[in-house]
C-alpha cells in the first residue's frame, strides 16, 4: 500500500480523535437521559484553558486535566439547571454554547498564536509494527489511544455491566430505574459531568494536539455541533457514532486533497457540504421505515445483529425531568 | 406473610385518597381490592409497595412494624408491585429487565440469570419468554409475566396486581390465575389483586375489601355474587327521584337532537357495535357502567372525536358521520371532557383570555369588551376568581363553572364526561342547576358518571355499559340499585325491556 494513502488514513484517524471523544462523552450524557447542548462552546473553552494551563505549568497533563474540568463544570451547570432548577436543557445548553465561546475568546486574548506545548504522535509499541492498521491507528498521539479505549470501555460499560443497565434505564424510563432501587436525579449528575470531562479532554486534543495552539476565532470552531449530530447519527451507540465520526474526518480531509490536487475542479464549498448532505440523508434513511424493510430481505442472522446496530430511537426519557413521588 | 395496615391516610391536596384505613392480610390468600376508579384502592397499594409516602399511619408486617420509602425498600421487606403498565425498559431485552434491580457484581452473570429467568418462568407455566427479545416487542401479558417472575427472583413474598387483566389475552388471563393460586395456595404468599373487573375477583379471591370514596367500604369472604359485590361498591341507597317529565313544555320534535343508526364504536380498550339511539331535543341520558367499558367511545363519537367504524350519526336530521369535531361544534354541539385542564381548559391563560379565545372573532382582540364580557359571565356563572388570573388557579368547581360559561348558551345538545367530577356537593348541585336550565330549553344532554345516584337522580333514560355491550333502562326513575349492578356486573337477564 502506498505511503500517501496510508498518510492520509493516519490523519483521518487524527483528526477524527477529538470528535470521538466529544461524541462519546455526549453519548455518555444522553444516554443518561441529559441533554448537553453546550457542546460547541465547552469544547472551545476547554481548549483555551488546557492551553493555557498546560503552557503556564508546562505539563501538557496539568493542561487535560484543566480542560476536563472546565467541561464537566460547564456541563454541571446544564445539570443543575435542567434537574435541580427545572429548568429547560436545551434553552441552558444553547446560551451556555454562546456564552462559553465568547467567554474562551475574551479570556485567551493574550495568548493568541503563541508557540506553546503540543502532544506529538508516539508509535505504540508492537501495535505500529501491524501491517496498515500499525501506521494508521497506533502512530498517533495520546489522545487517539484514550479513544479507542474510550469506545470500547463505554460500549462495555454501557451493555455488558450492571451499573450500565442503571446508566442506560435511567435515560430510558426513570420511574423504572427509581423503582429499581436506582438513584435517577444523583447518576444523571454523575454522567453529565463524566461526559462534560470527556468533552473538556475533547478541547484539549484541539489545542495540545490536532489544532495544536489558540487562536481567534478558534479553529475547532463548529466541531461541538458536529459532535452532536455525529451522536444522533450513531443512533447512541459507542460504536456507530466512532463510525459516524470517522466517516465525517474522512469526508472532511479528502475534501482538502482534493482541493489540493490540480486535476479536479469541484468547488470547495460543496465539498464542504458533503457531509452535512450525507448526515440527513442517513437520518432520513434511519428514520423512516426503510431499514424495517430491508430488515425483512436480510438473511435472519444478519437481521437481529444489523437491528442492533441500526437502531436510531434517541434514548426515550432524553431531556425529561424525573421527581421521584 | 401477614400484613397489617393501621389508620392510613393519604391526601393529595383537598382529596382525601385514603381515609383512616384500616385492613389485615392473611399469608396464603388472595385478595381482591376493590372499588370505583377515585375510591383509593390504587393509592393505598401504592403506599404498601413503596411507590407513595403515607401521610399517617402504620404498616405492620409479621407482627413488627416497618418504615420504608421507596419501592426498592419495600421489595427488600418483601412486598412488590406489578402496576398496570409494566415498569420496565422498552429498549431493554427481557433478560437485562430481569437482571436489573437485583444484586450483584459488576459483571451482569448472563449466565446464571438466564438460568434463574427460565426456571422461575416455566415454574409458573410463562413458557414464551425469550430472554433475547426486546421489551418493546412482548405483549402486555408477557411483560407481566416477566415482572412477576422478576419480582419473585427478588425474594418477594406479597405479590400486588394493579388491574393485571387489563389488556392481556384469555390464554394469558389464565395462566395468570393459574400462577396466582399456585403462589397463594401452595406456596403461602399473599396476593393483592386490585380490580374493577367483578369477574375477575369473583374467579380467583378469596377474600375482598371494598373502598370507596377514600373509606374501607368492609371486607367479607368469597363468593359472593356480583349483585352484592356491586351494592358494596356504589353504596345501598339511592336518593328519592322526583323529576320533570321528559322535555317538558316541548312538543315531542319529530328531529331528534341525535341519532346514532348501528355504529360501530371503538373505544380505548372495548368496541361498542351496533348501537342505536335516538335523543330528543330536552332528554337527559345518562351512561352507566365500570370506567372503560364504552361510554367514553359514545360520548366522543357524538362530538366527532371519534368517527364510527360503521353506522351513522345525524345531528338535528343533518348527517354528520366523519365530519370534524369542528362541524360538530357548528352544528351546536358542547363537550366537557373529564380532564378539565388537560383537555377543556387552557392552563396557563386567563379567564379573559379563555372568553376571547371562544368569543373574538377579529384578528385584533378587543380586550376591553372580552374582558367586560368576562366580568359578566363571572358573575352569571358564579365562577370565584378575577378575569386575570390563571385558569388553574381556580378549584375545581370554579374550573367547572368556567367550562359551563365558555360554551354556547343554547346548544342542541351537550356530551359530557363526568360533568362533577371531584366537586363537593354544593358545586355539584350548581352545575345540575344550570344544565336542567338549559334542558328546559330544548338542549339534550349526554353524560357519563361513575356515581350511580347522579345517574338515576338526572337521567330520562339510562344506558348501561358493560365490555362494549349497551343495555338501555327506558325510564330511570322506575330503576333499582338491584337491576344497575346486575346490568354493570355484566348481567343482562334481569334487564328492563
Amino acid at each position: 500500500m502506498n505511503n500517501e494513502l496510508l498518510n492520509t488514513l493516519n490523519s483521518i484517524v487524527s483528526n477524527a480523535t477529538p470528535l470521538v471523544i466529544a461524541s462519546i462523552g455526549e453519548t455518555l450524557t444522553e444516554r443518561a437521559g441529559v441533554t448537553n447542548l453546550s457542546l460547541d462552546g465547552s469544547i472551545i473553552l476547554s481548549a483555551m484553558v488546557g492551553f493555557v494551563a498546560a503552557l503556564a505549568s508546562g505539563s501538557a497533563l496539568v493542561g487535560i486535566i484543566a480542560a476536563m474540568i472546565v467541561g464537566a463544570l460547564v456541563a454541571l451547570i446544564i445539570a443543575f439547571a435542567g434537574i435541580t432548577l427545572r429548568q429547560d436543557q436545551v434553552a441552558v445548553g444553547f446560551v451556555l454554547t454562546l456564552l462559553a465561546a465568547d467567554l474562551a475568546q475574551f479570556l485567551g486574548q493574550s495568548y493568541t498564536r503563541i508557540p506553546g506545548p503540543q502532544i506529538l504522535s508516539s508509535p505504540l509499541p508492537v501495535f505500529s509494527q501491524l501491517p496498515v492498521i500499525g501506521p494508521v491507528f497506533f502512530d498517533q498521539s495520546i489522545f487517539a489511544y484514550l479513544s479507542y479505549i474510550l469506545i470500547f470501555g463505554s460500549w462495555y460499560w454501557l451493555f455488558r455491566t450492571r451499573p450500565g443497565l442503571a446508566h442506560r434505564a435511567i435515560g430510558e424510563r426513570p420511574e423504572t430505574a427509581f423503582a429499581r432501587g436506582t438513584r435517577v436525579n444523583v447518576l444523571r449528575y454523575v454522567y453529565t459531568a463524566v461526559g462534560g470531562s470527556l468533552v473538556g479532554m475533547a478541547g484539549a486534543a484541539y489545542s495540545l494536539s490536532v489544532k495544536a495552539g489558540w487562536a481567534t476565532p478558534p479553529n475547532m470552531a463548529g466541531d461541538g455541533w458536529i459532535a452532536l449530530a455525529i451522536v444522533i447519527f450513531g443512533g447512541w451507540h459507542p460504536f456507530r457514532v466512532a463510525l459516524g465520526a470517522y466517516l465525517f474526518a474522512g469526508l472532511r480531509v479528502l475534501a482538502t486533497v482534493i482541493q489540493r490536487s490540480p486535476d479536479v475542479n469541484i468547488p470547495v464549498v460543496l465539498l464542504n457540504g458533503v457531509p452535512w448532505l450525507l448526515m440527513i440523508v442517513t437520518l432520513l434513511l434511519v428514520s423512516s421505515g426503510s431499514i424495517e424493510r430491508l430488515m425483512h430481505v436480510l438473511p435472519r442472522p444478519v437481521q437481529k445483529w444489523s437491528r442492533n446496530f441500526l437502531r436510531s430511537d434517541p434514548p426515550a426519557a432524553l431531556g425529561t425531568r424525573f421527581e421521584p413521588d | 406473610m401477614n400484613i397489617e395496615l393501621r389508620h392510613i391516610h393519604k391526601r393529595f391536596g383537598p382529596v382525601h385518597a385514603n381515609n383512616d384505613i384500616n385492613l389485615t392480610f392473611q399469608g396464603g390468600r388472595i385478595i381482591g381490592i376493590l372499588g370505583e376508579n377515585g375510591a383509593g384502592k390504587s393509592t393505598l397499594m401504592k403506599i404498601l409497595s413503596g411507590f407513595q409516602s403515607l401521610d399517617s399511619g402504620e404498616i405492620w408486617m409479621d407482627g413488627q412494624r416497618v418504615d420504608y420509602t421507596g419501592p426498592e425498600a419495600a421489595i427488600e421487606h418483601g412486598v412488590g408491585m406489578l402496576q398496570q403498565d409494566p415498569l420496565d425498559v422498552a429498549a431493554f431485552t427481557v433478560l437485562e429487565n430481569f437482571i436489573y434491580g437485583q444484586r450483584g457484581g459488576l459483571s451482569l452473570g448472563r449466565k446464571a440469570a438466564r438460568d434463574r429467568l427460565k426456571e422461575i418462568s416455566w415454574r409458573f407455566g410463562f413458557f414464551d419468554l425469550d430472554p433475547d427479545t426486546p421489551i418493546a416487542q412482548l405483549s402486555i401479558g408477557q411483560r407481566q409475566q416477566l415482572e412477576i417472575v422478576r419480582l419473585l427472583s427478588q425474594g418477594v413474598k406479597t405479590l400486588i396486581l394493579d388491574e393485571p387483566t387489563t389488556g392481556i389475552s384469555a390464554e394469558q388471563k389464565v395462566v395468570l390465575f393459574n400462577a396466582l393460586r399456585e403462589l397463594a395456595h401452595n406456596e403461602g404468599m399473599t396476593v393483592l389483586l386490585v380490580s374493577h373487573k367483578l369477574e375477575d375477583v369473583i374467579a380467583l379471591c378469596d377474600e375482598v375489601a371494598v373502598l370507596r370514596a377514600g373509606r374501607l367500604v368492609g371486607t367479607r369472604a368469597m363468593p359472593a355474587t356480583t349483585r352484592e359485590l356491586v351494592a358494596m361498591m356504589f353504596g345501598q341507597e339511592l336518593p328519592p327521584v322526583k323529576r320533570e317529565p321528559v322535555g317538558e313544555g316541548l312538543r315531542p320534535s319529530p328531529t331528534p337532537a341525535i341519532e346514532l343508526d348501528r355504529a360501530q364504536l371503538r373505544g380505548k380498550r372495548v368496541t361498542v357495535s351496533e348501537l342505536s339511539l335516538r335523543v330528543q331535543p330536552g332528554e337527559i341520558i345518562g351512561l352507566a357502567g365500570l370506567e372503560g367499558s364504552g361510554q367514553e367511545a359514545l360520548l366522543r363519537a357524538c362530538v366527532g372525536l371519534i368517527k364510527p367504524q360503521a353506522g351513522r350519526i345525524q345531528l338535528c336530521g343533518e348527517d354528520v358521520t366523519g365530519k370534524s369535531y369542528r362541524h360538530f361544534l357548528r352544528c351546536g354541539c358542547a363537550f366537557g371532557a373529564a380532564g378539565r385542564l388537560e383537555e377543556g381548559l387552557v392552563g396557563g391563560l386567563t379567564l379573559t383570555e379563555h372568553i376571547a379565545l371562544v368569543n373574538e372573532y377579529q384578528p385584533v382582540v378587543d380586550w376591553n369588551r372580552a374582558r367586560r364580557l368576562t366580568q359578566e359571565q363571572l358573575k352569571q356563572y358564579n365562577v370565584r376568581g378575577r378575569p386575570d388570573s390563571r385558569i388553574e388557579t381556580l378549584s375545581g368547581g370554579n374550573q367547572q363553572r368556567m367550562l359551563m360559561a365558555l360554551m354556547p348558551p343554547k346548544p342542541v345538545l351537550m356530551v359530557l364526561e363526568q360533568p362533577t367530577r371531584g366537586l363537593d356537593v354544593d358545586s355539584a348541585r350548581w352545575i345540575w342547576q344550570q344544565l336542567l336550565e338549559r334542558r328546559a330549553t330544548g338542549t339534550a344532554i349526554i353524560f357519563s358518571s361513575p356515581e350511580l345516584d347522579e345517574i338515576v337522580t338526572y337521567s330520562d333514560r339510562i344506558l348501561v355499559f358493560y365490555a362494549g355491550r349497551v343495555t338501555e333502562i327506558p325510564d330511570a326513575s322506575r330503576t333499582n340499585i338491584d337491576e344497575l349492578g346486575r346490568l354493570i356486573g355484566g348481567h343482562s337477564d334481569g334487564a328492563a325491556q
